[in-house]
């Protein structure tokens, strides 16, 4: 059973900072996300929106020089990339990683043993893993074809988007951080990959979509969008404001933000 | 009988041992002696004078130990392997009648000892030869396997070279698969001296599959020589579990126009480790296809040597060859020495090789941790689908799980060379 979250916020960022080698990326980030909400981070290219997705899913590249982020009541940055998977945590990448003989069969049980047995449940039946993975198929409405393929080799960039909606709707996050999984998707696979996230939409987990469009908030309606700008949140409203940047750009916020 | 002067006295003491114990029919005693004379003048390969072709293996532990012959009834029964449903063949040949024949005129032809110490010693220990023949004509598909599992010899103290003959004799049309296995019992340094000759007659179809799998600490050369005809088939997969030295000596002459072969093999090794593949394809004729994948994993310090050569004669216009050798590094202390060559005296050909060595991918293994994989998991992962690519050209399915489960087992994942 997760721990209801009795008014704290699924997610809670404060003042992080975290860099690259010399290079110094998020520069004091805070976001609050609570359950059953949908946020929206938009910001122009190299602002860090992939940077501030990696660091909460620990990708290892980043060093975190100040601040934190409580999930779930716990101190998440202190975290192997694993154990905040299996705590509920997911990344849908950019850019997705080709695995060569890798079947996704066995990947996605991989993964879905391991949160299990985290949470002490046994391993799922071969039998009852099928039957899982056939309902999310079904549901994401990918081609069953692509699944008993190796991970990802030789998918076009739009079927590992999808690819990667299927391995959410297999994980069951509680917080997704869906990182462009709307670039370069054609229209019907937007409305697929958006229903998807809507149905996975419940009281008790989160979405943060990372976003240079506003054509699948049309579909996923964000209850917050925040705009990203040189590592820092310097704006945040409601679907109303990814309107605004679609229509002005980033130039007025960047004016506005300097005066601050 | 007189010799000229011996510098490997107990080889020769135990060839003339057995040329008195197991006297053949005179052939075989000719071409024994014709063996041991070879040896004896040219002895043992070194990497000196411009010897390309050991140019970075040493067989100096090898040379400098006295292996006994261990006069042990014929080799290949038992052995831990399971059977893969196919039929086993005795090594005890029997070298008269018809099969004596075919033995006669084949044995030796394709394998030559002139420049090759270790074929020379091990026609000098002729005695057991495992034949597998299909006449020509009979299409029938045919699939047995050869075991040349090593026991224990009678004296604990010593130590023991032997000296495995398979023959290969696929006839016209033939439709054969061949399981070769060399086993051994742990621990002791014995030393392994293969020799494989396979002769893939016109239109003929062989799938050949190697494995060794023998003590960690043994020594093992192998000299493998397959001659094709024309339009005949031939797929080969190459399996080895680390050994202290192991030698994989390959070579396949595309004889006839139209001929194709596949050369696959996978390699681990660990700690202490070393092994050498000398792949070579010989274009003689027209119209003939290649394809050479050979894939490492190499753990501790151990050293991996790769010799991939491709000839392309003058008159072998049309020829498509493709090699690859790619290596995955376990440990920083691991090492490949990679070293494709392409000699083409054709102008009309399409040739190309690659190699690459390196470690597991930071981003990919981070991939797997995301969706919760911890590190050991997602490098078995990532380790055993590398392998996969090879395991995958094995057609008998009992063959493809066993080599499957070998080497993951194996593959014991000591040294993580990315983390956090
Ligand atoms: N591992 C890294 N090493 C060095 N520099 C990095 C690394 N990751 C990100 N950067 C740099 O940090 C900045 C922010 O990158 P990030 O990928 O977070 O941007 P983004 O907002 O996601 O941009 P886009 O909209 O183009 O995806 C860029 O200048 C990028 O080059
Ligand atoms: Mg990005």
């Amino acid at each position: 059973m997760t721990k209801m979250t009795n008014n704290n916020p699924l997610l809670s960022v404060r003042g992080l900072h975290a860099s690259a080698g010399d290079l110094e990326i998020l520069n004091g980030v805070d976001l609050e996300v609570n359950a059953g909400e949908v946020h929206a981070i938009m910001g122009p290219n190299g602002s860090g929106k992939s940077t501030l997705a990696n660091v909460l899913a620990g990708r290892p590249d980043y060093t975190v020089t100040a601040g934190q982020a409580i999930y779930d009541g716990e101190d998440l940055l202190a975290l192997e990339p694993e154990i905040r998977a299996r705590m509920g945590v997911f990344l849908a990448f950019q850019y997705p990683v080709e695995l060569p003989g890798v079947r996704a069969w066995q990947f996605l049980k991989a993964g879905v043993d391991a949160r299990r047995q985290h949470h002490g449940e046994e391993e799922l039946s071969a039998r009852d893993f099928d039957r899982l993975l056939r309902e999310k198929v079904q549901m994401v409405e990918i081609d069953p074809e692509l699944v008993r393929r190796a991970v990802n080799e030789g998918f076009s960039g739009g079927e590992k988007k999808r690819n990667e909606i299927l391995q959410m709707a297999v994980l069951e996050p509680r917080l997704a951080l869906l990182d462009e999984t709307d670039s370069g998707l054609d229209i019907d696979a937007l409305r697929i990959v958006s229903d998807g996230v809507n149905k996975l939409r419940s009281q008790d987990n989160a979405t943060v979509l990372v976003t240079h469009y506003q054509r699948m908030l049309n579909y996923i309606r964000p209850d917050k969008v925040h705009v990203l700008l040189d590592g820092r949140i310097v704006r945040s409203g409601g679907p109303e404001l990814a309107l605004e940047l679609e229509e002005k750009g980033y130039d007025w916020i960047r004016e506005a933000a300097s005066y601050e | 009988m007189t010799q000229a002067p011996t510098r490997h006295e107990r080889y020769f003491a135990d060839h003339q041992a057995l040329a008195a114990a197991s006297p053949g029919p005179a052939w075989l005693d000719t071409l024994r002696a014709a063996g041991w004379e070879r040896f004896n003048a040219i002895g043992f390969p070194t990497a000196r004078r411009g010897n390309e072709r050991w140019k970075y293996t040493a067989v100096a532990p090898i040379a400098r130990v006295n292996f006994a012959y261990p006069f042990l009834p014929p080799d290949n029964v038992g052995g831990p392997e399971p059977d893969f449903g196919f039929a086993a063949v005795s090594a005890a040949a029997d070298f008269d009648g018809e099969t004596g024949d075919a033995i006669r005129q084949h044995l030796g032809r394709l394998a030559s000892f002139e420049d090759d110490g270790f074929a020379a010693l091990n026609t000098a220990f002729l005695r057991d030869v495992a034949v597998v023949r299909v006449p020509d004509g009979s299409g029938a598909p045919v699939a047995v396997r050869v075991n040349h599992a090593a026991t224990d010899g009678p004296d604990v103290e010593q130590r023991y070279a032997r000296h495995p003959r398979t023959l290969i004799l696929a006839g016209r049309n033939a439709n054969l698969t061949v399981i070769e296995t060399y086993t051994g019992p742990p621990g002791p340094r014995y030393f392994t001296n293969a020799v494989t000759e396979i002769v893939v007659s016109e239109g003929a179809q062989v799938d050949h599959y190697r494995l060794l799998n023998e003590s960690p600490a043994a020594y093992h050369v192998g000299v493998t020589r397959v001659h094709q005809a024309r339009d005949s088939s031939f797929s080969s997969a190459s399996f080895a579990l680390g050994t202290a030295l192991a030698r994989n000596d390959f070579a396949v002459t595309l004889d006839g126009p139209g001929a194709y072969c596949s050369l696959n093999g996978l390699y681990y090794t660990g700690q202490g480790q070393h092994i050498d593949n000398l792949i070579s394809i010989d274009h003689a004729q027209p119209h003939c296809t290649s394809r050479l994948n050979y894939k490492g994993i190499l753990d501790g310090n151990s050293r991996a040597v790769f010799g991939g050569e491709v000839l392309v004669r003058r008159n072998a216009q049309k020829s498509d060859a493709q090699q690859t050798d790619k290596n995955l590094l376990l440990s920083e202390d691991a090492e490949v020495d990679s070293k494709p060559s392409l000699l083409i005296y054709a102008d009309d050909v399409q040739c190309s090789h690659g190699a690459t060595a390196g470690q597991i991918d930071a981003q990919t293994l981070f991939y797997l941790r995301s969706r919760g994989l911890d590190l050991a998991a997602a490098s078995r992962m990532l380790i055993s689908a590398f392998a996969r690519e090879i395991v995958n050209t094995v057609k008998p399915q009992p063959l493809r799980d066993y080599l499957d489960s070998l080497f993951d087992r194996n593959i014991a994942v000591k040294t993580l060379p990315v983390g956090r």
